[in-house]
Formats: structure tokens, sequence, C-alpha cells
């Protein structure tokens, strides 16, 4: 290009490549959402039980529990920060749930106590807020790591747990508990599925649309300029950390509906879980990107090589190493495009 | 009639250090004030003190004839006084909306929508939009994050949003220093567009010719005192560089 005709095609240039940067973060979201297609068309001509009802009603059961933890690290990450609490977080959220339903009928349970449940259900939710809040209040205020904080009360939350009760989950709880999470709408819609859904939505707009996720983004992107601008950066730090804790407790009370008890190992594995669904979700580790249907993407994804791979007669050790494949797989994928597309 | 901006008999110590010895000088509406002066002139502590980071030893600062004091840098902002510091403060991956509204963000109308904190993307886009066409800058598209934008378009940024939300002073720190020859232009003439608001600019720069371009008036720090005070046909580069190395000698101005 000459120094004279540079000055005419600068504008047009510049256009063509605004459009096209602001052209990635759809394709990233796309070219996930069509790996999840494919995996989906891949198992159902693999096995001629994956696209069915009893299928999709095990997946789904998967998944919320993933998903609902998956949220709340979307906003985390988003933040530049991590919760590796969270599947902890759940385990103990759930047993303290369960633990304040005995303690309230001290004796056999009955079939339908609705207060009882209620303020069971009250109480996981409330014990993972408290555990969000301690974690957003040593990240913001004592400045602590988040890796480092997260990882002390993944131990913490682990170690309450099984206090509780000795280590034991705790089954004498009101019927009702169960009979409230194997409700199912249609013969398609469990309800603990329906409130996911109605949660991430809200949670994805709330990321995407209102001031809180874009203070959220910009944390994470850049904590110094958002100091500089007058934001109370601990104050949203602290609603965050609080935000993941408070979807762990509502994660554990659909756990304990649909096992019908209270157990402190049943978010173990979901911790690692939510947060590869984030990352293959397309969120940055670094903070500053990423979006809710991207976690779902990703949340999907995992679900569906969870319980894809058992229906096409593969031993279900691979999974996790499936998991950890894809995982690996997306960001590399990801880092190479940006690399591409990007004009330093 | 007052100057905008005003310090009088500033020093500031830290330690045994004397980084201020007691300056003066002063800033009108619409005029574009160079600070110009050697490493550890006292060019950063004079920034610092304006921009509500730190507080003076002794001394005023003046803003329309009103001693004002900042406690923080949040203070000063709101007072009408921005700084763009070199590293711009920008967050990267988040579209020029988002930075130039950073902390300012228009919420809907109704009162579900204030009480949710729902954006007014469009409205935000569309102001931001309209600013940066106001002030000439060549930012492509408002949607585009700003880590995509060039060196230059990024500084029009920083300055453009201070320079939206403050008003009264805009504190530059070097702000062409990363910047290839046509895009300092650029940021010089946005100086310029600014301080034709009526903006009281200040300037720090290492770039002589800079000043000499944008500048009505340039003061030459020298050891924690002002050792120049050059405007006019006195504005010259020799003058500059002979009271910032000392060469040449003076008292206040």
């Amino acid at each position: 290009m000459t120094g004279t005709k540079a000055g005419t095609q600068a504008p047009a240039v510049a256009l063509h490549h605004a459009l096209w940067l602001r052209g990635r973060a759809a394709v990233r979201d796309l070219w996930i959402g069509g790996v999840l297609l494919a995996l989906i068309v891949a198992f159902g001509i693999g096995s001629p039980y994956f696209l069915t009802r009893a299928n999709w009603l095990n997946t789904s059961s998967t998944a919320t529990e993933v998903l609902l933890l998956a949220v709340g690290e979307t906003f985390v990450i988003c933040a530049g920060g991590i919760d590796l609490s969270v599947g902890a977080v759940l385990g103990f959220a759930g047993t303290a749930g369960a633990w304040v339903m005995t303690q309230l009928v001290s004796g056999a349970p009955t079939g339908a106590s609705v207060g009882v449940v209620a303020v069971g259900f009250a109480a996981a939710v409330a014990a993972g807020g408290a555990f969000g809040l301690a974690n957003g209040f040593l990240v913001a205020w004592a400045g602590i790591p988040p890796f480092v904080v997260t990882l002390g009360t993944l131990g913490i939350a682990t170690g309450f747990g099984y206090l509780l009760n000795n280590g034991q989950e705790i089954s004498a709880i009101p019927g009702s508990v169960a009979t409230f999470g194997n409700t199912n709408l249609g013969g398609w819609v469990p309800v603990p599925v329906l409130i996911t859904a109605v949660i991430t939505i809200w949670c994805g707009l709330l990321l995407a649309k209102t001031r809180f996720g874009a203070y959220t983004l910009s944390i994470g992107d850049s904590r110094e300029a958002v100091v500089r601008a007058g934001i109370n950066d601990r104050r949203y730090l602290l609603e965050i950390y609080t935000l993941s804790g408070i979807l762990a407790g509502v994660a554990s009370v659909l756990v304990m509906a649909r096992l019908g008890a209270g157990s402190p190992d049943s978010g173990a594995t979901d911790n690692l879980n939510a947060i590869a669904a984030v990352v293959i979700g397309g969120a940055s580790l670094f903070g500053g990107r990423g979006t809710i249907i991207g976690s779902v993407i990703g949340t999907g994804i995992i679900a569906v090589l969870l319980t894809g791979l058992v229906l096409i007669n593969v031993p279900p050790f691979w999974q996790e190493v499936a998991v950890g494949a894809v995982l690996i797989g997306a960001v590399y994928i990801d880092q190479l495009r940006n690399r591409k597309t990007s004009r330093k | 009639m007052s100057a905008r901006l005003a310090v009088r008999d500033l020093t500031k110590h830290y330690g045994g250090v004397q980084a201020l010895q007691g300056v003066t000088l002063h800033v009108e509406a619409g005029e574009v004030l160079g600070v110009v002066g050697d490493n550890g002139a006292g060019k950063s502590t004079m920034l610092k003190i304006l921009s509500g980071a730190v507080f003076p030893s002794s001394g005023q600062v003046l803003l329309d004839g009103q001693p004002v004091r900042f406690a923080t840098p949040a203070a000063a902002h709101d007072a009408g006084i921005a700084t763009v510091y070199q590293d711009l403060a920008l967050a990267g991956q988040r579209d020029v909306v988002a930075n130039f509204f950073l902390g300012r963000e228009t919420l809907s109308g109704n009162w579900l929508a204030r009480r949710v904190g729902w954006l007014d993307g469009r409205a935000m886009a569309a102001h931001t939009v309209s600013e940066l066409d106001r002030l000439h800058t060549r930012i492509p598209d408002v949607h585009l994050a700003s880590r995509d934008l060039s060196g230059g378009q990024r500084q029009a940024l920083a300055i453009a949003r201070a320079a939206a939300w403050t008003g009264k002073v805009l504190l530059l720190d070097e702000p062409t220093s990363a910047l290839g020859v046509e895009q300092q232009e650029q940021v010089l003439d946005l100086i310029r567009r600014v301080s034709a608001e009526g903006i009281a600019v200040i300037l720090i720069s290492h770039q002589m010719p800079d000043v000499l371009r944008v500048c009505d008036r340039a003061v030459v720090l020298r050891l924690g005192l002002v050792a120049a005070n050059l405007s006019g046909t006195d504005l010259t580069s020799e003058n500059l560089i002979g009271y910032i190395t000392g060469a040449m000698q003076g008292g206040q101005a």
C-alpha cells in the first residue's frame, strides 16, 4: 500500500476490520454450540437410546446441578476470580438444610410438612450464601487471592458438611422434598430443570444487560480502571462471590430434592465440571470475558459427554478423560483464533 | 477574575526529600498549559496533588478562586478535575461504550429497570458516538473492544471520556509518548478541541515539539521550583531546554 492511497483506504479497511472483530464473539458462541450439536447428533447415531425422553431426563438432572454452579462461576471468572469452593459448598448447604429439617421434625418425618421443608430449603440457600459472603469478604477486603480463599473454604465447607452427621448423609427428611424434586411437568420438564432455566435466563440478562454485569466484566478486565472510575469494586466483588454461594445453595436444594437426602459428598465432582463448563463456554480465566449462554453450552457438552459415552458402551472412567480433553482443546482453539484475528 | 485552577506556594516532601519547594502557577479556562521539566523536577508530584492522589505538605490549591483539598481522586473528579494517566485506565476487552460510560452508566427509564440496573445500551451508544464525533476522534465503531483500537484511538477515547465527564480541568500525563507521528497529531488536535470548549488543560510532557504546538503557555519545573513561565515569543525550544537543564536561570515568573 502506498502512502497516498493509505489515507483514502484506511476508513473502509478500519470499518471492515471493526465488523470482523465484533463478529468474533458471536463466532465463538456459534462454534462451541456447533460442537454441542455435533456431539448430540453423533451420540444419537451411536445409540438408539440417546435421543429418548428417559435419557433427556437423566442428562438434564445431571446438568441442572452443574449449570447452577457454572452460572455463579461465570460471574466469578468474568470478574477475574475463581471459586473452587462451589462443589463443597453445595454438599455442605444440602446437608445443613437437611439437618435443619431433622431438628424441626425431631422424630419420624411426616409426609407433607410444607413449613419445615421451606425452612430447610431457606437454610440451605442461606448456608451457601454465607460461604459466598465469606469468600467475597476475604477476596475483596483481606486481599487474599481467590484461588487461596476458595481452596480454603472448599476444605472448610467439606469438613463442616461431614461434621453435621459424622460424614453420613441425612435422609430423615420429609418425603415431600423428594416429591417436589421428582415432579415432572408434561413429562419433559422436571421442576428442578424449570427452576434452573428461570435462574439461568435471569442471570444471563444480569450479566449481559445490567450495570452489575457490566461492572463484573470490567472488574475482571481492569480493576484499576474500575477503581479510578470511582466504582466501589469491593462491594461488587462481595456481591459476585455471594451470588455464586447462593446459587450453590439453590443447587444443593435441587440435589437434595432429587436424592431425598442431604449428602455432604453430593457436590464433589460438580466443582471442576462447573469451572470446565464456563471455560469451554468461552470465558477467560483472566477475567473480562464470558457469557451465560456460553456456560450453558459448556455445561451441555459436559452433560452430553457424561451420559452419551455410557450409552455407547464406553467404560464410565473415560468420561473424566473426555471432559478434560475437551476443556484443553476448547481453550487451545480459542487461543489460536484470538491470535489470528487480533491486530497485535 | 480568578483563574480556573491555581496553586500557591505548593510544597511536598517525602521524608527528607523535597519534591516541591513552593510552586505557584495557574491555568485559565480554555487555556492549554504545558508543564515540563527533567525527571525528578516535581511534575509527577504536582499531578498527583492536583488529581487528589496525594496531599501537599503546605500551600493551596484554588479552583475558581475557592481553596479546595481533595481527600481522594474521586473527590477531585467530582469537583471537575479529570486526570488521564499514561496507562489510560481502559478495560481492554470491554467495548468503547462501556469504557466511555464506566461508572456513569445510563439506566433505562422505568422504575423496574432502574431497580435492577438495566442499562439503556442504545442511548449509551448514541451518546458515545455523538461525543466522539463532536471531538472528531477517529474511532470506527463504538462496539469495538478498546484493545482493538490503535494507540492513538485509545488515547483519544481516554481523553474524550475525561473531558465529557468533568468539564473544568483536564490533566494529561504524557499523552503522546507511546504514539506514532500521525497519531500524535490526532491527539494534539483533540487537546485543542477540548480546550476550545472552555476546559483548562494541563499537559505534562517530555515532548518539546508537542508543547510548542499545542500549549498557550508553559511552566518549566526544576528541582521542585518554577524555573520559568514562558509564553508568546519566549515559548521556544531553546528556552524550554535551557531552563529544563538549568543552563538558563530565572526566578518565579
